[in-house]
């Protein structure tokens, strides 16, 4: 099957089911309790500083870890995994200087999310498996002040932020996922920047890919870490025409409900959401079992809010397993028919109707 | 909020204002923030910023205000108008914003292709687009090149680029007229008939437009200016102009330019025929300007410069302020400039209402204003009714939903279900009123007729309880699926779970506590995304609600009916010897004055039936709710100085006193002094909860209102009996008001009838205390002294909590012969009517006192029923509400 006959499937097969995501990667690697040295491999015995907690190098240094992941999340019943590329860009990989990895992370990400996705559809002809290239927030904003005493001060630009995603678009494109997935966006302008640059990547003649753009709400105050309403937020993306808009991390299942409650009435287009598993207790932990997470996202999907589901921080296979049977035969969400309408967006919406 | 004519403001614009680019060249940032800021507290909906100074890094200049604004969420939540003619200047804008700005502008002055590029680029950045009606030849002046221009690049956007339609803003050129070059004298008419070609042949554009530039010839005469850019506005808007890019803060208006001025400013605007053959329009306007270079106060007065909005504002100020005064002229205005009726109504007004909605959500608003708003727009609707129906094309408004709604069979009170019809109607939904005593059977036919989305069910008297569970019984055996809701005095969630709900699992049954609580209530029901949740929620509520019910029946503990009499109230009747009333036998009152029941009324009730909670008059200076109630207050005096001086109502009253004893718990009445003819047998409740220590202990008795009559052979007592009405012509009244569209002095009369009765049972309680009965002769009057019952004896109804059964006022009125003397009939639920009318018993013992019965266990209930002579089942029927078991 070609990549894109797998975008035409996944198109079609969204129409009919609600569509399941794997869960989290950050608390399935800590279990494994790796050291330096599984982070280092043989490729980085000598780079200097710290490389444990870099989770998106094991792409390249424990390449066995990344497949078993990916095999654990498929076989949990879960459509779609995304790449460990979550942090793979030159802005982020500073911390760890290693800008000139970010190539080989991202396309040996792809390639074993690629390869997993495969023999599973192999395995499983009749529930063909997809992968969403993992497009991460960066640790640098062009929306919010870096320092205190100057709020206008920024300490990347937009050509930067652009740059620093086209590249590692090119290299997920190039390993072979199936779609962007632009997740935990805590700032919009970083998110338009990469907007930007996918839209112009097709220009250059990448092969186009569907867009799925998930925001996070930080809080109960209902508004992104940059201070959008999800309805603004929309209004400030919509313009990609995404595959998906959805919401993730942050918040668990119930007080993320009436913000994707919200997406799901003014996005014509699906709606996605996976949650954290809880709010994280005193020791940074997440306890809601994974019962409850497909208790909560049952009715999510029963009650017609959403298209596709899954799982973000504290999340296992477990979780994911419950979730698929939870939403197993139920109708995904029906696109809503909107009014065109000029809309506009400060931090909130604005229409003209 | 969906303003129809949307302010962009203009103060942050380097070539529109000296003092913002004084600040930005100097690098003042913090006080050209606080220019952005007024424009936002204006009421500019969107802010325009430009940066196009020679003397400037404009770019530069561009990205540090945009950024800093950023960081401001009381401007930074409007969106932003990126405004350069440089194309560099606007892409280092686009790269600041987060949220989704409008570009203004591109154009094809540098031909199709720098217009295509610049066009994907505003997609890619996920931006709006201005787009000037200017080619290579030049700006366009003339109406036919505008739209040739416009309908050119629109083709081009919607077709080539992909640009969505609804994104694409024509600016047709704005240009100076009045400079005394012929050529200029058409240019707003020009624009004005560009601007209604573009928006009927190009579908979803919008059409926009520097206004300043029209009064350029003014400059320094700004009151002409203001009057210029008014009569401008006026017409533009009326053909289709969507946005204007002007100063937020002083939009100025037609209807407040004096005549003179606006005539010869619209013979300018219009390019009209000279009037004066000497002098052409342009010169004329000149030779008056001075006349009104003036201060603002000369054009308008200062309670009216809400006048200055466009009608959009006018209206939806109108609505939240409940004013009605120039609500058909302005509604005119809206009709005119609208394509059909209906979309005033859908638009502008159903835009205020919305306002009205949203603040009554947030409590910014309260219940009599929102009642007053209900007012303005049935009288808007009114005024376009005519029209509506004219346009045979007139299909039905779209309506939230369709709610009816009805006070149950046996009962007549309707204020509160008023109010909720109201407030439904103010957000929309269709309400279907039938009235008051409706049956079950004409409640679901008429669901059924009406194919309505949502049944409501109102009641005040306690057999209202029972007759609502039958109802939902009856949706149930009849197939109904939609949801029921419960609301008014007596009812409850307890009893909505416990009693009603269970009859009726096919459909959701919901209690609403009252009307703030109503729309969103209905909303959730009808909205296909919440509908579920809030089911199951309110479901799981309800089972919750049931279980601790059931739970707490078995634990409240009574004591039995023979214990509970042992510790009857033992008074000591050897000391005590019972006044005698000034007659016996009945009186009759008709006509009773008004004016002196006005004096005697109780306001605190009044305010908390218009949910307006706390005592009056605190309530005037509160904090929150204080300016509402003070409105409330002032209307509500001005009505009843109307219903006192024209006789809206007709107060009668009719009191009786008799000879009685205490048998038991009954109370004997005799026919006359010979204390040897029964007349009737009143019947009372005695408490049942358990009571700990006994009274000599200072323990506390097992009430019953018998205990305050002497008993059989102990001394001769006397009861009285009361029934007052104020509420004839009540009905006839409303009626008047909501056929004219006013619910607001609908509910008021009706709100101001209820207090007058109670007034009037007040004013007659005291005549009886220092004059029928006499027992009080010299008590003090004193309003406040009198509502806090600081009197001898009491006044105790039927249906209260000293005696819950209904059904004991047949007999008071039979003895009263209540409804010859005072024209109050009962319904078979021994609801009065009409509805503003009180009735009850008169006793004068020193230590008679309110209280309630709480609930009763079946032993006294068998005992009640062989008193009354009914069976258990009609006893436990009548009684439901204070049973402390189930009745098998």
């Amino acid at each position: 099957m070609t990549r894109k006959d797998r975008i035409a499937t996944l198109k079609a097969i969204s129409r009919q089911k609600v569509l399941v995501l794997d869960g989290s990667w950050g608390v399935m690697i800590q279990k494994r309790g790796l050291d330096e040295s599984d982070y280092r491999g043989d490729r980085f015995v000598d780079h200097e500083g710290q490389l444990k907690g870099n989770n998106d190098l094991l792409c390249l240094t424990r390449p066995d870890i990344i497949s078993d992941l990916h095999d654990a999340y498929y076989a949990a019943g879960a459509d779609i995994s995304e790449t460990n590329t979550f942090s793979a860009t030159t802005i982020a990989q500073a911390d760890y200087n290693l800008q000139d990895a970010v190539r080989d992370i991202n396309l040996a990400g792809a390639r074993l999310a690629r390869q997993a996705a495969d023999r599973w559809t192999a395995k499983e002809p009749n529930k063909p498996r997809f992968v969403a290239g993992s497009i991460g927030p960066l640790n640098k904003m062009l929306s919010m002040s870096s320092d205190v005493n100057d709020p206008g001060a920024r300490l990347v630009t937009f050509e930067e932020v652009y740059q620093a995603y086209r590249e590692q678009m090119i290299a997920l494109n190039e390993g072979g996922v199936d779609l962007y997935l632009i997740e935990t966006i805590t700032d919009t302008l970083n998110c338009k920047a990469a907007i930007k640059a996918i839209l112009d990547l097709e220009d250059e003649g990448f092969e186009p890919l569907p867009i799925w753009i998930s925001g996070t709400i930080t809080d109960r105050s209902g508004r992104t870490l940059s201070g959008q309403t999800v309805e603004a937020f929309w209004n400030s993306v919509k313009h990609a025409r995404p595959f998906a808009i959805g919401l993730n991390c942050a918040l668990g299942a119930e007080l993320m409900r009436p913000h994707i409650a919200e997406l799901a009435r003014v996005a014509d287009t699906l709606v996605s959401a996976y949650p954290n598993a809880g709010l994280p207790n005193a020791m940074g932990e997440y306890d809601e079992e994974p019962h409850q997470t497909g208790h909560e996202l049952h009715e999510w999907a029963a009650s017609g809010l959403v298209n596709i589901l899954g799982g973000c921080c504290g999340t296992t296979p477990d979780h994911i397993s419950h979730v698929a049977r939870a939403v197993e035969g139920l109708k995904p969400r029906q696109i809503p028919d909107r009014p065109r309408a000029m809309r506009l967006a400060g931090l909130e919406p604005f229409e003209l109707v | 909020m969906r303003p129809t004519f949307v302010n962009v403001g203009e103060r942050t614009n380097v070539t529109g204002s000296a003092k913002f680019k004084k600040l930005i060249i100097e690098g003042d940032y913090t006080d050209a923030l606080s220019v952005a800021r007024q424009q936002v507290d204006a009421g500019a909906s969107i802010i325009d910023v430009n940066m196009d100074e020679g003397l400037l890094d404009s770019q530069l200049a561009m990205t540090t205000f945009l950024n800093l604004i950023a960081a401001e969420p009381d401007i930074a939540r409007v969106p932003l108008m990126i405004d350069s003619s440089k194309w560099d200047v606007i892409e280092a804008g686009l790269r600041c914003v987060q949220g989704k700005t409008i570009v203004n502008s591109i154009s094809m002055k540098e031909g199709e292709d720098k217009f295509r590029e610049q066009a994907r680029a505003c997609l890619r950045y996920g931006a709006a687009v201005v787009v000037m009606a200017f080619d290579e030849q030049g700006q366009a002046d003339t109406a036919s090149r505008k739209v040739e221009i416009c309908t050119r690049a629109y083709r081009i956007l919607t077709e080539e680029v992909g640009f969505p339609p609804e994104d694409i803003i024509f600016d047709p050129n704005i240009f100076a007229v009045a400079t005394g070059i012929e050529d200029h004298d058409n240019y707003a008419v020009d624009f004005i008939e560009a601007t209604r070609e573009i928006k009927r042949t190009l579908p979803f554009a919008r059409v926009s437009g520097g206004v300043s530039n029209v009064s350029f010839s003014f400059r320094g005469n700004e009151p002409v200016r203001r009057a210029i850019h008014g009569v401008f506005l006026y017409h533009a808007i009326a053909a289709g102009m969507d946005l204007g890019i002007v100063n937020a803060g002083d939009l100025p208006v037609y209807d407040d330019i004096p005549l003179e001025l606006r005539e010869a400013v619209e013979d300018v605007i219009l390019n009209r025929p000279r009037r004066d053959p000497a002098l052409s329009n342009t010169e004329r306007l000149v030779d008056l300007a001075p006349k009104y270079k003036g201060g603002k106060s000369e054009v308008r007065g200062p309670d009216l410069a809400w006048r200055a909005g466009s009608v959009a504002e006018r209206l939806s100020h109108a609505l939240v302020h409940g004013l009605t005064d120039f609500i058909e002229a302005d509604v005119e205005e809206a009709r005119i400039a609208a394509e059909r009726p209906l979309h005033v109504i859908e638009g502008p007004l159903m835009d205020g209402m919305n306002v009205v909605g949203d603040l009554f959500g947030a409590g910014k608003m309260f219940l009599p204003q929102v009642v007053k708003s209900a007012r303005v727009m049935k009288q808007a609707v009114a005024w376009l009714m005519p029209f509506m129906e004219a346009e045979k094309a007139g299909k039905p408004r779209e309506q939230a939903g369709r709610i009816l709604m009805a006070t149950v069979k046996g009962d007549v009170h309707d204020i509160g279900k008023n109010i909720v019809g109201v407030v439904l109607q103010c957000n929309n939904y269709e309400v279907i009123d039938l009235g008051v005593m409706v049956p079950a059977a004409r409640i679901l036919d008429e669901a059924l007729a009406h194919n309505v989305d949502i049944i409501g069910l109102s009641g005040l008297i306690t057999p209202s309880l029972d007759e609502m569970v039958y109802v939902a019984a009856e949706m149930e055996r009849r197939g109904f699926k939609i949801p029921l809701l419960i609301g008014g005095a007596t009812t409850s969630k307890t009893h909505t779970a416990v009693k009603i709900q269970p009859g009726y699992p096919s459909g959701s049954t919901t209690y609403v506590l009252d009307a703030s609580r109503a729309v969103g209530v209905v909303s959730n029901l009808l909205s296909k995304t919440e509908r579920d949740r809030f089911m199951a929620e309110t479901r799981a509520d309800y089972d919750k609600v049931r279980d601790q019910f059931a739970r707490g029946q078995g634990t409240r503990a009574r004591a039995s009916l023979a214990d509970a009499r042992a510790n009857g109230l033992q008074l000591d009747w050897t000391q005590y010897q019972p006044p005698q009333p000034s007659f016996t036998g009945t009186r009759t009152f008709k006509a009773y004055d008004l004016a002196e029941l006005a004096e005697h009324i109780d306001w605190t009730p009044f305010f908390s039936s218009w949910e307006l909670h706390g005592p009056y008059p605190d309530i005037l200076q509160d904090e929150v709710v204080g300016e509402a109630a003070r409105d409330l207050y002032r209307d509500a005096r001005i009505m009843l100085d109307k219903i006192i001086s024209e006789k809206w109502f007709e107060a009668r009253a009719v009191v009786g006193f008799w000879p009685a004893n205490a048998l038991g718990d009954d109370v004997i009445v005799y026919t006359d002094e010979s204390r040897t003819t029964e007349l009737t047998r009143l019947h009372t409740l005695r408490q049942q909860m358990p009571k700990s220590q006994a009274q000599a202990d200072g323990g506390r008795a097992n009430m019953a209102l018998s205990d305050f009559i002497a008993p059989v052979g102990a001394q001769p007592d006397w009861i009285g009996g009361f029934a007052v009405t104020a509420g004839h012509g009540e009905s006839d009244i409303a009626e008047r008001f909501k056929a004219a569209g006013d619910d607001y002095s609908a509910i008021m009369a009706a709100a101001l009838a209820d207090r007058l009765a109670e007034a009037f049972a007040e004013a007659m309680h005291r005549k009886a205390r220092t004059e029928l009965w006499g027992y009080a002769p010299n008590e003090d009057f004193d309003l406040k002294f009198m509502i806090g019952e600081h009197y001898q004896g009491i006044r105790p109804a039927a249906g209260y909590p000293a005696q819950p059964d209904h059904t004991e006022k047949a007999e008071i009125f039979r003895i009263l012969d209540a409804t010859e003397a005072t024209g109050i009939a009962l319904t078979e639920s021994f609801a009065m009517t009409p509805p503003s009318s009180v009735s009850g018993l008169y006793f004068s013992h020193p230590e008679s006192h309110y209280f309630g019965v709480g609930r009763i266990e079946k032993d006294q209930v068998e005992d009640y029923a062989r008193r009354k002579g009914w069976d258990l089942p009609t006893a436990e029927r009548w009684l439901a509400p204070i049973l402390n078991y189930t009745p098998g």
